[in-house]
């Protein structure tokens, strides 16, 4: 007798711990309110990143298309991937004395890891990060970026 | 197979089968050989290296800050952890004494990386056993712990918040007020956890008594985490060697003598409520201060061997390192705990059946970039 008795706790036991979890499943299914998920692609318009995210690498410009790298070198050095290649040019400055500017700074999306060692060592806070997160490309060599834009100066004051 | 089976001697109805490297429950490139009775497990010999990346190797030709980035490619799901070892190593070498803000800092963020490990293994235990429900449940709760680290850190899953001496950056302004949100919303909606999963009957009868690691095979073993815990070998790092801010906390270890499955998940959803408590004691204290040291930018630390460990949401994770008093470490030697707890899996599982298999290795919360390294 005590048998049965047990077998069908144990049926009825186990019904009511399944419906225990089912009273959660069906509280969300009948308040869609909750719900979290994002419609990305939908929103892409609305969807605004946190400062700090760091997208992709990138040397802001200001409106007279000046930047503040010098082509010193040290994100190159501090790079551990070899991601940045700095190809600084030598130029004769007014007073003839020969200065070392930056000619062309590659950067290779591909290789990066993201450390941020780049923008943290910058002396002369030329390098910052990008909310730009959609990177897919058809061909790996579109991923080497020039982040100097054509014709672009250092700005004054920077040394 | 003849080179792997070559000590084992087959019994007349045995035979081996692997499951592996690709399989979903294995969670990555883990290769288990099994040999199989009919359906009984008799024995299990993993195979690593599938995803073996030479980290240490690597770590080796790297400077001091170069190294932090490649320890968030361990362990994953808690980066913040093995950044935050390199770190501690390196300012014990220096005797560097770090501000009280970044071992406050380093603490909650150790402590909600455990949280959000801790989810997404609930997320996974649950899909093993067949209930793809915990999966949405457990990944709606992590993301907003994501948002706060993409917030502060940049990062979302990969950190590199740490750096020799302190923190990359100060905390976002939000921080504090996003960290009590959340604890507010999670407590809330752990019990939820309980209702899907600790109490549904399906699940307590495939965990209840099975895959009985002993306490005297978790010490032997070195089994740490909640996976030692559960078989009452108290391991807790935090406790033992207090490193951050841990010292300042009061928190429970918690620890359960049974060993089975069902004590292994336990264990693990009792250590998200503790590790809540941690971060309600700190998380109103954070003084005010500097969030690095000046550190040399070439960072030489002087000959000599040097052991230092934390624990992750795994286990005890230590760094033994020596130097030859160059920019780099002459060896860095990482003891992972889901290497040595993936060694007991095969006195677990003796003698069971082989869907047992997958519940009782979905327990060990195994992460395989992390035993190969």
């Amino acid at each position: 007798m005590k048998s049965i008795i047990k077998y069908f706790a144990d049926i009825f036991g186990g019904v009511r711990t399944l419906l225990v979890g089912m009273k959660i499943t069906g509280k969300y299914f009948f308040s869609p309110g909750q719900i979290v998920t994002q419609q990305y692609p939908e929103n892409r318009k609305k969807l605004v990143m946190f400062d700090r995210f760091k997208g992709e690498l990138i040397m802001p410009h200001n409106e007279n298309n000046e930047h503040k790298c010098t082509g010193c070198g040290i994100c190159e050095t501090n790079c551990p991937n070899g991601t940045i290649e700095v190809i600084p040019t030598r130029i004769e400055t007014e007073d003839g004395k020969k200065k070392r500017i930056l000619d062309t700074y590659v950067y290779r999306l591909g290789m990066c890891t993201f450390c941020a060692l780049c923008v943290k060592t910058c002396p002369s806070e030329a390098l910052a990060f990008g909310q730009d997160f959609e990177q897919a490309v058809f061909d790996r060599t579109q991923l080497t970026k020039i982040l100097n834009k054509p014709g672009s100066t250092i700005m004054k004051g920077v040394e | 197979m003849t080179e792997t089976t070559e000590n084992y001697q087959l019994d007349q109805e045995e035979y081996i089968i692997n499951m592996g490297p690709q399989h979903p429950s294995t969670h990555g490139v883990l290769r288990f050989e099994v040999s199989l009775k009919g359906e009984m497990v008799r024995n299990i010999r993993p195979h690593c290296g599938y995803i073996h990346r030479g980290i240490e190797k690597m770590c080796e030709k790297n400077t001091y800050q170069q190294i932090i980035h490649l320890t968030d490619r361990l362990d994953y799901l808690s980066a913040h952890s093995n950044n935050e070892l390199v770190c501690l190593t390196v300012e014990e070498a220096l005797e560097i004494e770090v501000p009280e803000r970044v071992k406050y800092i380093r603490t909650i963020m150790a402590e909600l990386n455990r949280i959000a490990s801790h989810q997404l293994w609930w997320c996974s235990m649950g899909m093993d056993m067949g209930g793809l429900t915990c999966f949405f449940y457990g990944l709606r709760d992590r993301e907003p712990i994501l948002d706060i680290f993409e917030e502060t850190c940049g990062g979302r899953l990969l950190l590199s918040y740490n750096c020799p001496g302190g923190v990359m950056y100060d905390l976002h302004p939000n921080f504090q007020k996003r960290v009590k949100d959340y604890i507010k919303y999670f407590r809330k909606k752990l019990p939820e956890y309980d209702a899907l999963l600790s109490g549904n009957i399906i699940f307590l009868e495939r965990t209840k008594g099975l895959g009985v690691l002993t306490l005297e095979d978790a010490i032997s073993f070195g089994v740490t985490g909640p996976t030692g815990r559960a078989s009452g070998f108290s391991c807790d790092i935090r406790k033992t060697q207090p490193y951050s801010a841990y010292s300042k906390v009061d928190f429970k270890e918690i620890l359960y003598t049974e060993g089975d499955t069902f004590h292994r998940y336990k264990a693990r959803i009792d250590e998200m409520w503790e590790s809540m408590n941690i971060i309600e004691q700190l998380i109103d204290n954070i003084p005010e201060g500097d969030y690095a040291v000046k550190m040399k930018p070439i960072i030489k630390l002087p000959a000599g061997e040097y052991y230092k460990s934390v624990e992750t949401a795994r286990g005890e994770l230590g760094l033994y390192l020596i130097s030859d008093g160059n920019k780099s470490p002459y060896r860095f030697k990482l003891r992972s705990p889901n290497f040595i707890n993936l060694g007991a899996l095969a006195s677990m599982v003796k003698d069971t059946k082989i869907a047992d298999l997958v519940a009782i290795s979905a327990s060990l919360d195994l992460v395989i970039p992390d035993i190969d390294r």
